[in-house]
């Protein structure tokens, strides 16, 4: 139910209301001495506690969620996250130990982030993991660290450019910057592969690394890969693999086999932990085993019967105060052992063939960027509906009424009106065919009555927000009018 | 269809270039401007430098993405529309007057031969 003139709880204030009346205690009251930590100028609400109740019960049922509905954002892998996860991560052993407790008294989390690290080496092929960086962005930063430390180790300081696809995410030239690196464009073809003419040209003896993104943000799957690593092999750089897309390589391939020395992994992602505002990412930098001295610290060892935290020979250093996210990690270690091996192809089967079933299904309906199979996400164009007038956001906004969540829109930046749908592996076919129904009738609907789309949403707490006025002139609090 | 003022030079990267004795008034196209959408933020931090034909000049974000700015011809950034700081719909608004971004000092115009001119930029878009 949607109530549309929810009233700020600041605006229902009224004087001398309150939440609890306490008894009297039975001793003289005193004011409270003037002092500047007492301020007067704050305007909080006066309300009783039922009004108070209501007001958060009724926001809370605005919250959508992946446990409330479909979330086909994508680049994101908006899966399920099973909730065996929480109740493993919630055992008092983990969720009670202290990150300043000795090594001798937490074993058994060190085990398991020992075998975490063992087991992400596994299915990367890069076996020298470390699980401090704690969201995919500092895997990265991490990733690019290790790639400067190997060359100046090498005495060769001069490599200082990162060459990255003009279809890459954001974050690939901003951490290259963040590490110091000059970020170098390489353009892509119409379907988001590395030209290799551009990468040839560009490739010289300061190149410090390629940063590529595998499947590629069009949801296609390299096929010049194994050329590519060799180009920057042979001219002494390092190949980075941004695992943002690793829920479509499970068991299928390795980044270690492909000629790839550096990835991370976005376990809040690939590997089911909580993610988008519900909970902290982690995002373990993985690489061959000539950079694992390299490696961020602490990184846990087995020696003897023990596991310890130790700090590699060159380590680039601390990524934050102890161990990542450990939490996290428990979950993502869980949801791996649930599955097993074959459990984790399987997902990853089953995210190519979900996605590669809505493509097929809305070819008709929308411009595909690719008539080739695509991986774990398809990437559709709006330019059809655009020439009636409909634009991808407008779609996004319209999919919102019917009861979706939006897709990704606008990236990749080569796709024009670009809608990016990434299904995962956790919906039903019916889930799926509902929303290829909606995206159906919203192409429908761009022919006939564009207005029903370019004005909505009509059916939510809110309508069409002015999203151009709110990054101008953002109002962030509250103000007495 | 964009509407393409016939007086102009234009890039490939959808910059125009209206050049007055030795000054170049450099804006982006109506093409650009409705590709990029609401633009909420325009940010230029080559004040006073000498730049080269095509060198990066500063942002420009809207609601969908953050793009680069180039000059289409070598010169030194003598001004900065100032006014459109504050009111970055002036490229929305009106992008071929209201909406310049910068002011250049050229040397001389060969740069321009670089360029395209209203009809062959039609072609492009």
């Amino acid at each position: 139910m949607i109530n549309k003139e929810q009233t700020l709880l600041m605006n229902q204030s009224k004087k001398g209301r309150k939440a609890i009346n306490l008894p009297s205690i039975g001793v003289p009251e005193t004011s409270l001495p003037d002092s500047k930590f007492l301020r007067k100028d704050i305007e909080l609400p006066e309300v009783a506690q039922l009004d108070l109740i209501r007001y958060f019960t009724n926001l809370s049922s605005l919250n959508y969620s992946i446990d409330t509905n479909f979330y086909p954002l994508g680049s994101c892998t908006m899966k399920y996250n099973p909730k065996i996860n929480e109740q493993i991560s919630a055992i008092k052993g983990f969720a009670s130990s202290h990150p300043n407790q000795s090594d001798e008294n937490i074993q058994g989390n060190l085990e398991i982030m020992y075998d975490l690290q063992n087991e992400l080496g596994e299915i990367t092929g890069l076996p020298a993991v470390s699980l401090a960086p704690l969201a995919g962005a500092q895997g990265e930063y991490a990733g690019l660290l290790i790639a400067r430390e190997y060359h100046n180790h090498n005495n060769q300081k001069n490599r200082n450019i990162a060459l990255i696809p003009d279809s890459a995410h954001g974050t690939n030239p901003a951490s290259a910057s963040m590490a110091g690196l000059d970020a170098v464009t390489i353009k892509t073809t119409n379907e988001g592969d590395i030209d290799l003419e551009d990468l040839k040209n560009k490739v010289n003896e300061n190149v410090c690394v390629l940063m590529l993104t595998l499947p590629s943000t069009l949801g296609l799957f390299e096929p010049n890969i194994l050329e590519i690593t060799k180009i920057i092999h042979d001219n002494g750089g390092l190949v980075y693999a941004d695992g943002a897309n690793l829920n479509a390589l499970l068991g299928i391939t390795k980044f270690g086999e492909l000629g790839i020395d550096i990835c991370h992994s976005n376990l809040h992602k690939t590997f089911s932990t909580p993610h988008g505002g519900g909970g902290p990412g982690s995002g373990p930098v993985m690489v061959a085993k000539f950079l694992e001295k390299y490696l961020p610290y602490p990184h846990i060892k087995k020696d003897g019967g023990k596991f310890i935290q130790y700090k590699p020979e060159f380590s680039v250093g601390r990524l934050n105060g102890f161990y990542g996210s450990f939490g996290i990690l428990v979950r993502a270690y869980a949801y791996i052992r649930s599955l097993g091996a074959e459990g984790l192809r399987e997902i990853s089967e089953n995210a190519i063939i979900n996605a590669n079933y809505i493509q097929e299904r809305l070819k008709e309906h929308y411009e595909l960027t690719s008539s080739r199979r695509c991986m774990h996400e398809t990437v559709l164009s709006a330019s059809k509906q655009k020439e009636d007038g409909v634009k991808a956001i407008d779609i996004a906004k319209k999919l919102l009424d019917e009861g979706f969540h939006a897709p990704t829109m606008y990236f990749p930046l080569i796709v024009e009106e670009a809608l990016m749908i990434e299904p995962t592996e956790s919906e039903s076919k019916e889930t799926i065919d509902k929303f290829i129904t909606a995206m159906i009738k919203i192409s429908e609907l761009s022919k006939t009555n564009p207005d029903e789309i370019t004005n909505a949403p009509l059916n939510l707490p809110v309508e069409r927000l002015d999203e151009a006025q709110a990054a101008r002139n953002p109002v962030l609090a509250w103000e007495k009018k | 269809m964009s509407e393409i003022p016939k007086n102009l030079k234009y890039s490939k990267d959808h910059e125009w270039v209206e050049i007055s004795e030795n000054i170049a008034t450099v804006g982006i196209t109506l093409h650009a401007a409705e590709s990029l959408g609401d633009i909420v933020y325009v940010d230029v931090n080559s004040l006073d430098k000498n730049l080269s034909q095509f060198d990066k000049f500063g942002e420009i974000e809207s609601v969908k993405a953050v793009s680069d700015l180039y000059v289409p011809i070598s010169g030194k950034v003598i001004e900065i529309n100032e006014a459109l700081l504050n009111n970055p719909e002036f490229v929305n608004e009106d992008c071929y007057d209201k909406g310049w971004i910068i002011k250049l000092e050229i040397n001389d115009t060969k740069d321009l031969e670089e360029l395209l001119n209203s009809e062959e930029y039609q072609k492009i878009i």
